[in-house]
């Protein structure tokens, strides 16, 4: 049986508290690698991460990329939507195609 | 010409026809298997980014929510509403195998069936619009979870995408048109071979033929003679 963690500043995850995900309130980038080494080490299967923290520990979550669990999802967070979300995805594309044509260029 | 020395015997040249054989069979069932994901994969991430839109659009609706929620409430009194969750949601992750990638498949459990549990507050202290704000979170929690099992099969897949078309490429550029190579070099030198022991051979004979029968000696008294 697995978990849903959400990670991110205080102000954007906790209304996911409400639903029954575990929030776990990070900020600073050094302690949020830890609890996503943590977090995927035990029961979690899918760890959501507030866009703005995961711009700062992007090695980490790369590492993740080809492991079959967690599944680490990328959430706009209270300061707004930086697109980095759809840049993953367009990543994947591009890994797969050799070039982007989803997106078309957006 | 190859770059590698290859030992022109007739061994070699078996061995390499077997390489060749395999090599040929490899290819064509790679490259089916990298067509056959690429279609699947571009099914996929078209509904993972029509998916993240919605997922992005909702979490910022919501998000809209709590700043109001926050704006009328204070901050100890919106950590006691929410800090206390009723509601529990627990996972149970399978695997599918698409194509030999192993996809993961997610199916929730809530620890109430309740749906009003998302409300882990009396509504007496609390703003609507923190209530709005939870509503529309949980609307979409379905569709965050099918965002993570897509988003991350997506991940994987191109990843397995990028390794088979390697294999697909390396076979077709560079194993089978140097095995084709290596052949042609062995026949061809084995056919060399060939030849000049033949030359070599009919040289022998009339060699001896000449020791034996002394033609041109006999071939010059029949000039003196005549």
């Amino acid at each position: 049986m697995y978990k849903i963690a959400v990670m991110g500043d205080q102000d954007s995850i906790y209304g996911f508290a409400a639903l029954g995900l575990e929030p776990f309130s990070v900020t600073d980038p050094q302690e949020a690698e830890r609890t996503l080494r943590d977090l995927a080490q035990g029961e979690y299967a899918v760890i959501y991460i507030t866009e703005a923290l995961a711009a700062q520990i992007e090695p980490a979550i790369d590492r993740y990329r080809s492991a079959g669990l967690p599944a680490i999802i990328l959430i706009p967070g209270a300061s707004g939507n930086t697109g980095r979300g759809m840049t993953a995805v367009k990543k994947s594309v591009e890994q797969a195609v050799g070039s982007d044509i989803i997106f078309g260029g957006e | 010409m190859s770059a590698k020395h290859v030992n022109p015997t007739r061994m070699e040249l078996t061995r390499l026809k077997k390489k060749l054989v395999t090599a040929m069979r490899g290819y064509k069932l790679l490259k089916d298997k990298r067509d056959e994901l690429m279609r699947q994969f571009l099914e996929l991430v078209r509904e993972n980014k029509a998916l993240r839109e919605k997922v992005e659009a909702g979490i910022q609706e919501a998000n809209q929510n709590f700043v109001l929620a926050r704006a009328s409430m204070s901050q100890e009194a919106l950590n006691v509403a929410l800090m206390a969750p009723k509601q529990e949601v627990y996972l149970e992750a399978e695997t599918r195998n698409v194509m030999s990638v192993e996809i993961p498949v997610f199916h929730s459990t809530t620890r109430s069936p309740d749906p009003s549990d998302i409300y882990s507050y009396g509504l007496a202290f609390t703003s609507g619009d923190l209530d709005d704000a939870v509503k529309k979170l949980a609307d979409l929690l379905p569709d965050l979870l099918r965002l993570a099992e897509i988003e991350k099969s997506c991940q994987l897949m191109a990843a397995e995408i990028e390794k088979t078309r390697r294999r697909v490429n390396a076979l077709e550029h560079v194993v089978i048109p140097e095995t084709q190579q290596n052949i042609r070099y062995i026949t061809m030198k084995l056919d060399e071979n060939e030849r000049s022991s033949q030359t070599r051979l009919m040289k022998v004979k009339d060699m001896m033929l000449e020791s034996a029968h002394h033609y041109s000696e006999r071939a010059a008294i029949k000039e003196a003679e005549s």
